[in-house]
């Protein structure tokens, strides 16, 4: 029987895929160079500056595209640290027993209790203010999500009653951990990364906002509201397109999380 | 004896798990204060570098490394910084030559009542309204409230401060866009004036994932056996729920609101740049742009005492509300 593909997985595919549009075209094609300062001065949306310019005369929807760019890699290479370096802790913390296994639960409790914006803080401290220590920092946060909920799950495989049949008739543990508990859990995971995917673009935003991300001249979502705020009584558009599509971004991933769970998970669509 | 028996043994459980706990808390506090003295010390190059140009002399770079304490062995300034963390005393700033401490503490009197006054909004609203999009999950009310709060989540602070910003401060005029008053809180209705955006920013965003975990939780207790049994056992809908389902979809969501209430107090440095608050925060941000490192160590040091203070509540109230657990230790659990 064919799965019907959930609503919210086709919404949330096309928000994202808009702003994927916005990213890749920037990579060939601009309206204007980023630093083009030809325009007049905040001048307000036309067809020719679809979002209007800057206090500097540079085209927002340009500055815009770029965002796209900066917020789908802060949060695909986010969430790709955090899912490389959670999975592999969760998989160590899982198989963990006795009091390996209490000392792992506790430090992913206090690790977690961390706010990424704390763990960014800290290392934009210790290093300087760029993409990768945003990039970094988020991932670090996601991984000690990651790495809970994948010490939760192969805990819950490991006490299933195959794994013990597999382990009986003679396999490895490395052929058990491919053949046995990823593919249990894979799905679960999948589904919290794309949840981390949004609020790693969320953080990276937050942080450009405070001045602690990315540096000029390529601008994030997060430094151009943060440009635009002074200017929101002459060229509202400024600081109201940006901060909508990164909501876009963010509700899409969230929406295809959404819509992943029910897809990947028959039992939970029963259930409601 | 059978109840004195009992009795002990609950009073013995409670007091190892409660020793246990303290026992991480202090571990994290420690592994969070070594963490912050390499990162500071070890990583940027010597702290002494923030007060000095490339021109700088020998004799210069010599008296401004005796000023930041880098001219003495690592291990020497390790005891230093644990001699400080015991009295909060993170000395003075290399840069405005204030006091840290007093510095720290001036910024609080902001932070503090923003963060609480925001999380304490967001639970007003959160807790009946998730509640109702519980109750009535299938109806349009329900899904409304279930889709809002699924869409206030993906909302920025910033982007909500600056919008209320321009709505009620700039068009409306009914507020202050921004700052807070010299004197600080002895101008008490200005000060409390400039304080009520920043508050509503931090309650509507925060007001969106508390309604989630409420929404979850009860949603989880509506479905479970005990109510299902109370009904059928003749208690009203209302009955059932208010004495066996209240505390049960209270825990989980107090074990997160730990987390959530420190999130809300580092995320106010976002809301504290928007509004332009003299918080702990912007503190932060300013020191990070000036490489002012005993700030930058004060700031984080007490960042993480919060942190791990609000979860080790949260953890304590939990576990003094949660009905399983307090059933498991009474020894009813059979």
């Amino acid at each position: 029987m064919r799965r019907r593909i959930p609503h919210s997985l086709t919404a949330g595919t096309i928000l994202v895929a808009v702003i994927v549009l916005l990213a890749v075209a920037s990579w060939f094609w601009l309206p204007f160079p980023i630093d083009d300062m030809s325009g007049g001065r905040l001048e307000a949306p036309s067809w020719h500056h679809l979002f209007g310019t800057d206090k500097l005369g540079r085209d927002l929807f340009a500055r815009s595209m770029i965002g796209a760019r900066i917020a789908l890699e802060a949060g695909f290479f986010a969430s790709l640290i955090g899912g490389l370096v959670g999975v592999t802790l969760g998989l160590l913390a899982g198989f963990a027993q006795r009091w390996w296994d209490s000392i792992a639960a506790s430090l992913l409790d206090s690790l977690i209790a961390f706010p990424t914006l704390l763990v960014a803080m800290l290392l934009v401290a210790a290093w300087s203010a760029s993409l990768t220590t945003a990039i970094v920092a988020i991932g670090f946060a996601i991984a000690t999500v990651i790495a809970r909920v994948t010490r939760l799950l192969i805990k819950r495989v490991l006490n299933q009653d195959f794994i013990l049949a597999s382990r009986a008739s003679g396999s490895s543990w490395p052929r058990i951990i491919v053949l046995h508990v990823l593919p249990n859990i894979w799905p679960t995971l999948l589904v919290a990364l794309a949840l981390q995917f949004g609020l790693a673009s969320l953080s990276e935003a937050s942080l450009s906002y405070l001045g602690l991300g990315t540096p000029p001249p390529n601008a994030s979502w997060g430094s151009l509201l943060q440009e635009a705020q002074a200017t929101v009584t002459t060229a509202p558009v400024g600081a109201i397109a940006p901060g909508l599509l990164l909501v876009a971004l963010v509700v899409g991933t969230n929406l295809v999380a959404d819509g992943l769970r029910e897809y990947l998970d028959p039992t939970l669509r029963r259930q409601s | 004896m059978i109840e004195l028996r009992g009795r002990s043994e609950r009073f013995g459980e409670r007091s190892d798990w409660l020793r246990r706990r303290l026992a991480s808390l202090l571990a994290s506090l420690a592994a969070a204060s070594i963490l912050l003295f390499l990162v500071v010390r070890l990583l940027p190059g010597d702290p002494a570098n923030a007060l000095l140009s490339a021109e700088s002399t020998p004799e210069q770079i010599a008296a401004a490394r005796r000023l930041v304490g880098s001219d003495v062995p690592l291990q020497q300034q390790f005891l230093h910084w644990l001699g400080q963390l015991g009295t909060l005393d993170f000395g003075e700033s290399f840069i405005s030559g204030l006091d840290v401490r007093a510095e720290i503490a001036s910024r609080l009197a902001i932070t503090v009542p923003l963060t609480l006054g925001g999380f304490v909004l967001a639970l007003f609203v959160a807790v009946p309204v998730g509640y109702l999009a519980a109750a009535r999950a299938r109806s349009w009310l329900g899904v409304l409230i279930g889709n809002l709060s699924q869409f206030g989540i993906a909302i920025p602070v910033f982007w909500v401060g600056i919008v209320l910003t321009f709505v009620f401060a700039l068009r409306l005029g009914w507020l202050p866009a921004g700052g807070f008053p010299l004197d600080g809180w002895s101008e008490r209705g200005e000060a409390m004036r400039s304080l009520l955006l920043p508050v509503l920013t931090i309650a509507i965003v925060m007001s969106a994932s508390l309604t989630r975990y409420v929404r979850s939780a009860t949603l989880d207790v509506i479905g479970s056996d005990f109510i299902r049994t109370a009904r059928a056992q003749g208690a009203s809908y209302g009955r059932a729920m208010w004495q066996h389902g209240l505390r049960n979809a209270a825990a989980p969501v107090i074990s997160v609101l730990g987390i959530e209430l420190a999130t809300t107090f580092i995320g106010a440095v976002v809301v504290e740049q928007v509004f332009a608050l003299p918080g702990l925060g912007s503190l932060l941000v300013r020191a990070i742009a000036q490489h002012d490192y005993q700030v930058i160590q004060g700031v984080l040091f007490v960042s993480t005492l919060v942190v791990l203070c609000s979860g080790f509540v949260a953890d304590l109230i939990q576990r003094l509300v949660d009905p399983r657990l307090a059933a498991t230790r009474a020894g009813h659990a059979r």
